[in-house]
């Protein structure tokens, strides 16, 4: 049988980086082929291309779609021949109703007039295909993050879709909108749709798909086929990571000192509902030269944990103590925190780390500008000497500390910003999703200057959603869910199991 | 890679007081000639010097003539004042289009005080002064704190301010002020050092501000920092210099340096230095680059963006009290649509709409280009219709010269 898709040798060249290095990939009618690998191994790249992100002509290999050639301009391109991509940052307009949205850019219309009739018609259609029972009238924003999947979906179908792909679709949804969804795959499945499923989460794949591409490093690693029999997690996994699983990590020999920080009765409220309570009654310690990671699924309460600590960044009616050095700090507004001894290095460093449109040596300062001026006035000398010294440090490749910093790597960018939190001494880094979005090797980069602040004997509290980095790098491990940190383990007992169990444990314990 | 280095001097208006046009030449390798980088930093510059020698030829030659010179600085000397407010609200990321309004209101209060109660004029123009600040200060605080857009808070801001003019003034126009008050626009600075004190204040000037940019710019060597090519320096120095004596010579033959051109120059120094070298400069830059990091790298975001309504405020005071004492007698129409010349001399200049982007630099030239465009056309006969045609045109041009250099660098 004809393949619907096949990419023979493709390769993508980005200044500096190899990002896709001959990958072959085949996708067979009706059928669910997961794509895995690590985040840097080339997923979102690979996808891109195939949907005409990165147009024909910018990419080396070839692509047969359907039987002819799939070369595409870009997105309607690809879409005109019925490849829908469904990202996992949803492309929704919040304050349009669902029909409106099913429809956009391909309202079914007479001279530009819009056919109300049909568009309601249709959309209940669609909508009941994908289960989504709600009116078509209600806005996208009403709805939560998993019926706005369907609503993606639905607008899939709208345009006809023969291959639809769906990038980590379930990594923001509850478990029982997860199932909904696979199933909904299922069903597309029987009526002959194929689609590829790109996902962390090994135990959906190993349940819906029928065959898995293993990329890393931006080269295709293998393609496991699941219809003669189940494949276990830990063949993907060993796939996924190959032979350099053991030093993925750089090691570090503990020494860790005494109390430093001790949080208390934590409680984060909402900042809109002011009901809902984020963060529940969390405690947490950490010592000097300790890493300490917080594991817990997406929603879990840990960013917002992370920013109401500094200086209360999120929510609002906090409660607790927070005590540094066995005295109690105002963490109350954040340039308290920074001066009691806290940095917070954000998940979002393009939203929330850096102002894009300045240089490295002024990211660099921003947090500490007392620290390069005398009475208010910035000395360009002492400024230009501190941000060199930290590119030199960091390993941070760029022309110079005057280059922009919108036009810096993933990695660079985040060194960028940790150096600017460390020229501010902190005593206490909170790191969250200090890796996301970078590539393996400035992975290790990044795991070593973690290692390093620790050897300074700062303490360093680590959010991730990647367990292995957090089992590689943490001393000790504390799990949250649903707002509260329900296990702590000791490195020597941590385990991606034992986390799960104990987030899985912990379900519906708030009632 | 010429493309990515030069882009933090993408900014028109070059710089004519400190290296800024070279901060983004990380490369010593540069130094020693002149990139076709930074002289396209110089466009602005280069739209000014054709915009007045056109008006210089088409007016024949009144326009440089020293008694029209003064005048130009007279007429424009409140733009350039209000502009230097208005440059750090939009590099926040805001808009304030109540200053007209402030204009008149402030004229209109220090009419009365000084007229009608007989207030001694230095106290009235300290509470003026005060009294502007408020004002933006009462705007800045539904803006940062309130989270109201800008643009509504200062719209309702222009209504309620005009509004007020007229009731204060009753439909009259209150004057003649007194004489000391006057002399904030008509006086001009004594001539102690024989006719030639004006060129002599210039020279000195200009030897001062030739040293402090070469002692910036050895500093940055030293540090083996980003410093501008030696050619690039002496050019822009050169200038710079050149245009000043011109300028001061000119003035000369006239009476002399008017007081208002101090006030301006001092302010636009000092603007300058805080837009450049201080962390209260640099943290507004920060905030409107992204208003998210620069908050959560501990600045008060709220309280920084309160404060650049503020100084607006008083900046509009001062102007309001510039402008009267010109005319010498306040009216309720006084600073209708002054808001508009001031932000078109910011757009003009290079600010960025976006925030985060902006020189004084530039936007002094920005106000001297709408300034002279405005004396030249009237000078030629233009008739007030036309002369806002052009003015929009030739705003709407600089914009999209603007953006078109930007895309074509990124």
């Amino acid at each position: 049988m004809q393949p619907v898709l096949e990419m023979r040798g493709i390769s993508k060249t980005f200044p500096g980086v190899k990002a896709l290095d001959d990958v072959n990939l085949t996708v067979e009618p009706a059928e669910i082929l997961a794509l895995v690998g690590e985040n840097g191994a080339g997923k979102s790249t690979l996808m891109k291309v195939l949907s005409g992100v990165y147009p024909h002509g910018s990419y080396a290999g070839d692509i047969t779609y359907e039987g002819r050639p799939g070369h595409f301009r870009d997105i309607s391109d690809s879409e005109r021949r019925g490849i829908v991509i469904i990202h996992q940052e949803l492309a929704l307009v919040p304050y349009l109703s669902i029909a409106e949205n099913i429809f956009l850019g391909n309202e079914p219309a007479r001279f530009g007039i819009i056919d109300q009739g049909r568009v309601y018609a249709r959309a209940r259609d669609l909508m009941a295909m994908v289960g989504l029972d709600e009116s078509p009238d209600t806005l996208v924003t009403h709805l939560g993050v998993g019926k706005q999947q369907l609503v993606e979906i639905a607008k899939a179908i709208a345009k006809k879709v023969k291959l639809l792909i769906l990038d980590e679709p379930t990594a923001s949804l509850s478990e029982t909108d997860s199932e909904a969804l696979l199933q909904l795959l299922l069903r597309f499945k029987a009526r002959g749709i194929a689609s590829i499923l790109i996902s962390h989460k090994l135990n959906e794949i190993a349940r819906v798909a029928d065959r898995i591409t293993v990329l890393r490093d931006g080269t295709t690693v293998e393609t496991l086929d699941c219809r003669n029999g189940a494949i276990d997690e830990d063949r993907i996994i060993r796939a996924m990571v190959g032979r350099t699983l053991e030093n993925r990590y750089p090691v570090r020999a503990p020494r860790i000192g005494d109390v430093l920080m001790e949080v208390r009765d934590w409680t984060v409220h909402h900042p809109v509902h002011a009901d809902r309570v984020v963060v529940r009654n969390v405690g947490l310690t950490l010592r000097r030269g300790e890493i300490v990671g917080v594991a817990g699924l997406m929603g879990s309460g840990r960013t917002e944990l992370a920013m109401s600590l500094f200086g209360r960044s999120y929510g609002q009616g906090i409660r607790g103590t927070v005590r540094i050095d066995g005295a109690e700090v105002d963490v109350s507004t954040i340039d308290r925190a920074i001066a009691a001894g806290i940095a917070y290095v954000t998940e979002d460093r393009k939203q929330l780390g850096l102002v894009l449109g300045e240089d490295i040596a002024r990211n660099t300062t921003l947090a500490n500008l007392p620290g390069v001026s005398t009475a208010a006035v910035i000395d360009e000398a002492v400024e230009h000497r501190v941000a060199t010294g930290f590119r030199t440090k960091m390993r941070i490749r760029s022309f110079g500390v005057t280059q922009q910093t919108v036009n810096l790597s993933g990695g660079n960018q985040q060194k960028v910003v940790l150096s600017k939190w460390l020229f501010t001494q902190p005593k206490v880094l909170i790191l969250d999703e200090p890796t996301r979005g970078i590539d393996v090797g400035a992975k290790y980069e990044i795991y070593s200057i973690i290692n390093e602040l620790a050897e300074d004997g700062r303490g360093v509290l680590m959010i991730s959603s990647e367990m292995p980095e957090l089992l590689g790098l943490c001393d000790r491990i504390y799990v949250m869910n649903e707002g509260r940190f329900v296990a702590e383990f000791p490195r020597a007992e941590a385990s991606q199991e034992a986390i799960m169990r104990a987030i899985m444990r912990s379900k519906g314990l708030n009632g | 890679m010429t493309d990515i280095t030069a882009s933090k001097s993408m900014n028109p208006g070059g710089d004519l007081f400190t290296g800024g046009a070279a901060a983004g030449e990380p490369q010593a390798r540069r130094r020693g000639r002149l990139p076709m980088a930074q002289l396209r930093a110089y466009g602005l510059i280069f739209a000014l010097a054709v915009i007045t020698l056109f008006f210089e030829v088409a007016t024949g030659g009144v326009l440089f003539q020293p008694l029209n010179l003064t005048n130009l600085i007279l007429q424009n000397s409140y733009v350039v004042v209000m502009a230097l407010g208005m440059l750090l609200v939009i590099v926040a990321g805001h808009i304030d289009l109540s200053i007209g309004s402030v204009v008149g209101f402030i004229g209109a209060l220090a009419a009365l005080l000084m007229v009608r109660f007989q207030v001694d004029p230095l106290t009235a123009t300290a509470l003026c002064l005060v009294v502007g600040a408020i004002i933006g200060g009462v705007q800045g605080y539904f803006v940062a704190y309130l989270a109201i857009p800008s643009f509504i808070v200062t719209l309702a801001g222009m209504l309620v301010f005009r509004g007020l003019t007229q009731a204060l003034l009753q439909g009259a126009s209150i004057g003649p002020f007194p004489d000391v008050f006057q002399l904030l626009s008509k006086g001009f600075l004594a001539n102690f050092a024989g006719p030639w004190t004006a060129l002599l204040i210039a020279f000195g000037v200009t030897a001062l501000l030739i040293g402090l940019n070469w002692r910036r710019r050895q500093a940055r060597i030293r540090a083996e920092g980003p410093a501008e090519s030696l050619a690039s320096f002496i050019f822009r120095n050169g200038v710079t210099a050149t245009l000043m004596l011109a300028f001061a010579y000119q003035m000369s033959a006239y009476r002399g340096l008017p007081n208002v051109l101090l006030v301006m120059f001092a302010l636009v120094m000092l603007y300058h230095f805080i837009t450049t070298r201080t962390t209260i400069g640099r943290r507004i830059y920060a905030l409107g680059g992204n208003i998210k990091a620069a908050r959560l790298s501990g600045i008060r975001t709220e309280r920084l963006t309160f404060l650049t309504f503020a100084n607006m405020g008083a900046l509009a005071g001062l102007a309001g009290m510039i402008f009267v004492a010109r005319l010498n007698t306040a009216n309720s129409k006084a600073g209708v649509g002054f808001e508009l010349d001031v932000i078109a001399a910011c757009f003009i200049g290079g600010a960025s709409a976006a925030g985060g982007i902006g020189k004084v630099s530039g936007v002094v030239i920005g106000a001297f280009i709408i300034g002279i465009m405005n004396n030249g056309m009237s000078m030629l006969g233009i008739g007030v219709d036309y002369q806002q045609v052009i003015k929009g045109v030739v705003l709407l041009a600089a914009v999209c010269l603007d953006v078109h250099n930007k895309n074509n660098r990124l």
